[in-house]
């Protein structure tokens, strides 16, 4: 997607000379990816260093069944920001939505992108896929099956970068009843590194601040249990949460119009999901910093948790069960009761008896019997 | 498994079937109790039954003196977690969310720093009973392993209820996923245990003054 007349910058630096962001301005960023990677801030300047002299890895970004989102959210990083230009640094060698290429020019693109940098480039996948014994015609590409694509495509691939709950979870396809046998990425891919940046759609910022810690490093980030980067998944919405000293008072919006509501308590009650949410939305915020869910009014779904489309009803209570107890308490009750009645006449029955079958003795009877 | 399946698991079909043995159980046991009854009397009433039985419900509550007097430290230890375990049961803003959303009913609730220092005040108490339990001999003597079986279904969700809301154990799913699960095994051993009494004690006291409501005595 580069500028074909002109050179293309191999580098980060020159990329950024040639799109005018000034240095201050790159350090800035530098210092806002230290933070964001929880490193001390003295390290700002080692990661300019290191992405100034980056070379421009060749990515392939594949979707699968997904609703753009994903990529919606990755451009929403407001232009032109450094955001950007790591996109425009990298090099995107092919990406349904944003390349220009179609059809069979957009698949050579791909094979040759795989083939120029093979064992060097990066896969990043948005989606979910039909897994191995699901219906492959659910999601085609050029008349390829999603899995066969991914599977072909991550054959000579450095890494694979799980972009969005549906790629990194299965997301929205795979809510039950999962028509489609969605899977997610990480049920097929065994053998390279797969780094999971799940959100529905992930935060822009932890997209791309996840490829600059790749670039820095050249190595994989620190990564927690479902293979998300620690740096920002690390900490629970609620740990961050600027609601959080309601939630400790016990104060809490009990609908989305009261007076707490209002005064912005904690929406606990309206079903937030913040404690079993691990994301950056609380410190890193959406729309450039403008804002985030939660700051919005309303509570966090957990949307970068796995399965939290099936996790309980997005507006009860994250100590509400999920499914529905009532017919089942109700059926029990009536069992139980049942039994009960009949445990008690049963009882009667055997009391009843043992009365009639009572012998009595004399005591002139028992001393013969002495 | 991971945490997320875990704490799914915890709050969907376990739960369920906990609740449908607790539900069933307990009716098995309290209809029974109905359903026996009590033999005829065939003496005059000289009294009511109800409003004496509702008293004594009552009345009980307070500790007898000679009972006092010879086991301070049970009656109020015993009283201080059992106040601690239900205020922390009924009032925490959590567990009313979840009553409401399956019986509609609903009910104010304490702040949590309250429920918070309620809950550690519980937790030592029942560390105290233990300790009294294995070191007093004549309760030593008396104990049954029902006795440490029905003390450990009752420490375990207060500790994990603890730790969750501290955020002790992490990730958090896991943490919740652990309380859940207590609660549940303590639900599904409440009906085949002394832990009935939490119903039947209420039977019992209104049965005892009952009768002596009909006697025209006092209980
Ligand atoms: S709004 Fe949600 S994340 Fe924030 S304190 Fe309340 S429960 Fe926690």
């Amino acid at each position: 997607m580069a500028d074909s007349s002109a050179p293309v910058p191999q580098t980060l630096g020159e990329s950024l000379r040639k799109n005018g962001v000034s240095r201050r301005g790159f350090l800035k960023f530098c210092a806002a990816t230290a933070s964001m990677m929880a490193l001390p801030p003295s390290m700002a300047p080692a990661i300019a260093a290191a992405l100034e002299k980056a070379r421009r890895p060749s990515v392939i970004w594949l979707s699968f069944q997904e609703c753009t989102g994903c990529t919606e959210s990755l451009t929403r990083s407001f232009s032109p920001t450094v955001e950007n230009l790591i996109l425009d640094v990298i090099s995107l060698d092919y990406h349904h939505t944003l390349q220009a290429a179609a059809g069979d020019a957009a698949e050579h693109a791909r094979e040759q992108a795989m083939h120029d940098n093979e064992g060097e480039y990066l896969v990043v996948v948005d989606g979910s896929l039909p897994g191995p014994n699901a219906n492959p015609g659910y999601s085609t590409i050029a008349g390829f099956s999603n899995l066969q694509m991914l599977e072909e495509t991550i054959a000579g691939a450095a890494a694979i970068v799980a972009v969005g709950t549906c790629a990194a979870f299965g997301g929205l396809p795979k809510a039950d009843p999962n028509p489609s046998g969605a899977v997610a990425v990480t049920d097929i891919v065994k053998d390279k590194p797969v780094i999971n940046v799940s959100g529905c759609p992930p935060v822009p910022m932890v997209i791309t601040g996840v490829l600059a810690q790749y670039l820095t490093f050249g190595s994989l980030p620190e990564l927690d249990e479902y293979n998300r980067p620690l740096a920002f998944f690390g900490q629970s919405i609620h740990d961050r949460c600027y609601r959080r000293p309601f939630y400790d008072k016990g104060l809490f919006a009990e609908t989305f119009d009261d007076e707490g509501a209002k005064k912005g308590w904690c929406l606990y009650r309206l079903g937030c999901k913040g404690p079993m949410a691990y994301n950056a939305c609380a410190t890193m915020k959406w729309n450039g910093g403008t804002s985030w869910p939660i700051e919005a009014g309303h509570p966090c779904l957990g949307c970068s948790e796995p399965d939290f489309w099936d996790a309980g009803g997005f507006y009860k209570a994250l100590s509400v069960p999920t499914g529905d107890p009532g017919d089942v308490l109700l059926a029990a009750g009536v069992a139980g009761a049942a039994i009960g009645v009949g445990a008690g006449i049963l009882g009667r029955r055997n009391s009843a008896a043992a009365k009639a079958s009572h012998e009595k003795v004399t005591a002139d009877e028992l001393e013969q019997k002495l | 498994m991971t945490s997320m399946d875990f704490l799914l698991l915890t709050k969907g079909p376990l739960f369920q079937i906990a609740i449908a043995i607790f539900a069933l159980g307990m009716l098995v046991r309290l209809v029974e109790i109905f359903a026996l009854g009590r033999p005829h009397n065939y003496a005059a009433a000289r009294g009511g039954q109800l409003i004496p039985g509702l008293k004594t419900v009552y009345k009980r509550f307070n500790p007898d003196p000679g009972t006092f007097k010879r086991a301070p430290f049970d009656v109020i230890v015993g009283i201080i977690w059992h106040i601690g375990f239900v205020v922390a049961l009924l009032l925490f803003i959590p567990h009313i969310e979840l009553i409401k959303s399956m019986f509609g009913v609903t009910w104010p609730g304490l702040p949590n720093p309250v429920v918070d220092a309620v809950t550690a005040i519980t937790l030592f108490a029942l560390l105290a009973t233990l300790i009294h339990r294995l070191t007093h001999p004549v309760k030593k003597f008396l104990s049954t392993p029902e006795d440490y079986l029905i003390w450990t279904v009752t420490f375990l969700p207060v500790l994990t209820g603890y730790l969750a809301y501290h955020r002790l154990i992490n990730p958090y799913p896991l943490a919740l996923g652990l309380h859940i699960l207590a609660a549940e095994i303590f639900l599904i051993v409440l009906p085949f245990t002394k832990l009935t009494h939490i119903f039947t004690a209420f039977v019992a006291r209104w049965y005892n003054g009952a009768i002596f409501g009909r006697k025209g005595v006092q209980s």
